[in-house]
């Protein structure tokens, strides 16, 4: 194979078995997409290791496993959902992130086009959210094991000092808080999904959140807890923190901010928006008197222009999560159990 | 059971199809079930299939009655002090 | 969204509240069988047993036809999909029931059946014409408002002649189930089942009617109210309920007039019955066998009857022993009567179909109402 017909192969191709196969179609594959869009010059070191000084402080890592059906949706695609989603965890524990590491499985008849564009979208993100992507690793899974592509992503971040975040420091008392409307992602991707397709301009929330979370504790110091309500959205991550805090909490329905599409979409589905997924949204825990400055500073920022506080920390050694309704009535908000599933009745 | 939601009609099909809108949510449905159907009208949707017209004048009859309800309570209240 | 926020909105419902306070004879109680698994679910999600009074209370009925489906027609479903390879459509509803050894569709899946979840009937066609080299059974569930939508599947079957297409045909009929609940001797003569009333279904009852209602009404004397599934039907039936009963009356009123009529849909029905024919009897999971409760597919479109086309082997189809779902769907017991409840079957692990389906009374008590049954935490604002 001479270097034009891989070069031809990179741009208009599919991905095959010897992409992975440790020869040259696979440097190939590294050099001419990986390494073009990603470039910064840690990576560009070329090594198998990303090698770099580390600032003081208390290190984080997280990592996160990414599949998503269909890869592209309306407001993202799975390369820059596999850089936020990162960030985001790293941006949770009050890190500011630093580096970031990624890990494709492709399989085997993927076109190398939509490759392309998942890679730039992952250098676009990484680019807007100033952290580059530092080292990384393909494989290539025969045709039938895989779902087009997996991206693992990987994150370093370093916390500043008197930082000290964790969902085990909720305490009665203090005020919930909610970055934006919920459930724009999971309905985002319901919308495309095969025998469920319906029109709607609702898109992705997905994005980075460690700017705003940046500002926020530079504000207030003293936050408790921040989550990001991912799969099983709000409600299940309120029910994380009320377990590990061995607190219960009260939400005002009222206060919750959700899109009027994003409510017909799950009218219609039969969903609860309270449990679908978020991509771009925070949950914060922090002490009643603070709580007005810190939705001041989110709603300085696109991530929390719709920055509201929706309810408060009880003191309920069962953990309930208890919501007063809109109607006037109150109910418990439980976990998500299994899968949220449209149903018909 | 049987969860079903009101939509309008914003645009007649081939097919005996209709998109409905939800808000700014748009499906398509069957008018399989239902005879003249128009742009405009809301219909109950369960399972991609409109089952019924919903009728704005009656949605406003039961709006009101629902609202005398309590009015009638009010002025009883009124009356007796509200002891009743 | 125009015909729902107007029948949630919170100012009405504190008026209806305050009527029903001041109507309800505090010398009696009020109990209330919602057979629809929709209004039990918008009295739980919306809180509604808060604002009424303490002698008005609900029973829950069978109207959620995943529980009521037994046990051997889903282990048949399973056995389609697993034995004679078809593609499996279900609504998503069904995905998660458990079967005879907790076998679920889910189960099955994962095990490398095929089985696709659907939105519509017409979602299941497509799939039977893009899969044309493949049998494509449709597992049609529901009461009377999911019927029509497969009889326009099959007439639409018939007429592309989608010869790898076929209906698992397990529809069943609410006002025969009504009336079993009515004749049942728990109601009738051993009086462990109280209803003074029943709010009626309301999206079935857009189909059918309102008249089906108009003898049992009569017969057993009891009020029923056709009540729309948003949280302010429920309360102003209630309240036309609780008038009934005071002056004694039994009659069927239509709370949900803007979709319900007297006479129903008869377009939906002609189709129904074009298409289908009643089953002499059927079982129902908690009711037992249930005499002309059921559809099933008329010979003329035989061809299109998957139990026709595919032999299901005798099984022996079990439910878990201790399972109290039976008790609670003929509203005999409560969910926390249940040994199991909360406690091995929850919604994660749920041992029945009351815990699986979100209109299931176990899953929406556990879901929405379990903290009413604990003692209350300090600090909690009463509502």
């Amino acid at each position: 194979m001479n270097m034009m017909e891989a070069k031809t192969s990179v741009r208009r191709g599919s991905v095959d078995m010897t992409h992975g196969g440790g020869g040259r179609a696979m440097a190939d594959l590294i050099k001419d997409l990986f390494h073009r869009h990603l470039s910064n010059p840690i990576l560009d070191q070329g090594n198998d290791a990303a090698l770099f000084d580390v600032p003081p402080g208390r290190l984080v890592m997280s990592t996160d496993g990414h599949v998503i059906s269909p890869l592209f949706f309306p407001g993202g695609d799975i390369g820059s959902l596999s850089v936020h989603g990162t960030l985001n965890d790293v941006a949770m524990a009050g890190a500011r992130p630093l580096y970031l590491t990624a890990s494709f499985i492709l399989e085997e008849g993927f076109p190398l086009a939509d490759l392309e564009r998942i890679v730039q979208s992952m250098a676009m993100a990484a680019k807007h959210a100033g952290v580059p992507v530092v080292t990384g690793d393909t494989k290539v899974v025969e045709k039938g094991n895989g779902d087009g592509v997996f991206i693992t992503t990987t994150g370093l971040g370093v916390v500043p000092d008197g930082v000290n975040i964790s969902a085990m420091n909720a305490n009665p008392g203090q005020a919930i808080i909610v970055s934006g409307p919920i459930g724009d992602h999971g309905v985002a991707i319901l919308s495309k999904r095969e025998n469920l397709e319906f029109e709607t301009e609702i898109c992705s929330d997905s994005a980075a959140l460690h700017k705003m979370v940046a500002d926020m504790i530079e504000a207030v110091p003293g936050i408790a807890v921040l989550r990001d309500p991912t799969r099983g959205g709000l409600a299940s991550t309120l029910n994380e923190i009320a377990a590990a805090a061995n607190v219960g909490m009260t939400l005002d329905e009222t206060l919750i901010p959700v899109s009027r599409d994003v409510s017909a979409a799950c009218e219609l589905l039969g969903l609860d928006p309270l449990y679908v997924a978020n991509e771009g949204k925070l949950v914060c825990i922090c002490d009643a008197a603070d709580a007005d400055a810190l939705v001041t500073v989110m709603q300085s920022h696109a991530e929390g222009r719709q920055a509201a506080i929706v309810g408060q920390v009880t003191d309920d050694p069962a953990g309930l999560v208890q919501m007063k309704t809109e109607f006037g009535g109150s109910r418990v908000v439980d976990w998500l159990s299994g899968e949220q599933l449209p149903r018909i009745c | 059971m049987c969860l079903a939601i009101p939509a309008r009609v914003v645009s007649l099909e081939e097919g005996g199809m209709a998109v409905v809108a939800l808000e700014g949510v748009k499906k398509k449905i069957s008018l399989a079930l239902l005879e003249d159907i128009a742009v405009g009208d809301f219909v109950l949707v369960h399972v991609g299939y409109a089952l019924h017209k919903v009728s704005a004048e009656e949605a406003e009859r039961t709006l009101e009655l629902m609202a005398s309800a309590g009015i009638l309570e009010e002025e009883l209240d009124e009356m007796t002090g509200g002891a009743a | 969204m125009k015909y729902v926020d107007e029948f949630r909105a919170r100012d009405l419902a504190t008026k209806l509240a305050s009527a029903i306070r001041n109507e309800a004879d505090p010398a009696r109680s009020y109990h209330l069988m919602e057979f629809c698994g929709g209004h039990t679910h918008a009295i739980f999600r919306y809180g509604v047993q808060d604002l009424m009074p303490d002698n008005v209370k609900f029973v829950h009925g069978p109207g959620c036809p995943v529980c009521v489906l037994p046990v051997r027609r889903l282990d048949d479903a399973v056995e389609l999909a697993e034995r004679h390879d078809v593609i499996l459509c279900t609504y998503g509803d069904m995905m998660r029931v458990p079967g005879t050894k907790q076998r679920s569709l889910i189960r099955a899946k994962a095990d490398g059946a095929d089985i696709r979840m659907v939105y519509s009937t017409l979602d299941a066609l497509k799939i039977a014409r893009d899969n044309p080299d493949r049998q494509v059974v449709f597992f049609a569930i529901g009461f009377e408002t999911t019927t029509p939508p497969s009889a326009v599947a099959i007439k639409q079957a018939e007429r592309e002649g989608l010869g790898n297409f076929s209906v698992f045909c397990n529809h069943v009929l609410t006002p025969a189930a009504i009336q079993h609940i009515l004749q049942s001797p728990e109601v009738r003569e051993m009086g462990t089942v109280r209803i003074d009333g029943f709010l009626g279904p309301s999206h079935v009852s857009s189909i059918i009617g309102s008249q089906p209602y108009e003898f049992f009404a009569g017969e057993f004397a009891k009020p029923v109210v056709i009540a729309g599934f948003e949280p302010l039907d429920v309360m102003q039936s209630v309240l036309m309920l609780v008038r009934q009963i005071n002056e004694g009356r039994h009659e069927v009123e239509n709370e949900y007039t803007r979709v319900v009529t007297r006479e129903g849909n008869l377009k939906a029905q002609e189709l129904v019955s074009e298409v289908f024919e009643l089953r002499r009897s059927f079982e129902w999971r908690g009711l037992g066998s249930v005499p002309y409760s059921a559809l099933r597919i008329r010979e003329r479109f035989a061809a299109l009857d998957a139990e026709k086309r595919f032999e299901v082997s005798d099984k022996k189809s079990r439910e878990v022993k201790s399972c109290e779902c039976p008790a609670i769907l003929r509203g005999v017991k409560r969910p926390t009567d249940c040994k199991l409840f909360g406690k091995v079957c929850t919604p994660d692990n749920p041992m029945g179909s009351c815990m699986v389906s979100s209109e299931g009374a176990c899953a929406a008590y556990y879901t929405y109402g379990r903290f009413r049954e604990m003692p209350k935490p300090a600090g909690e604002v009463a509502a």
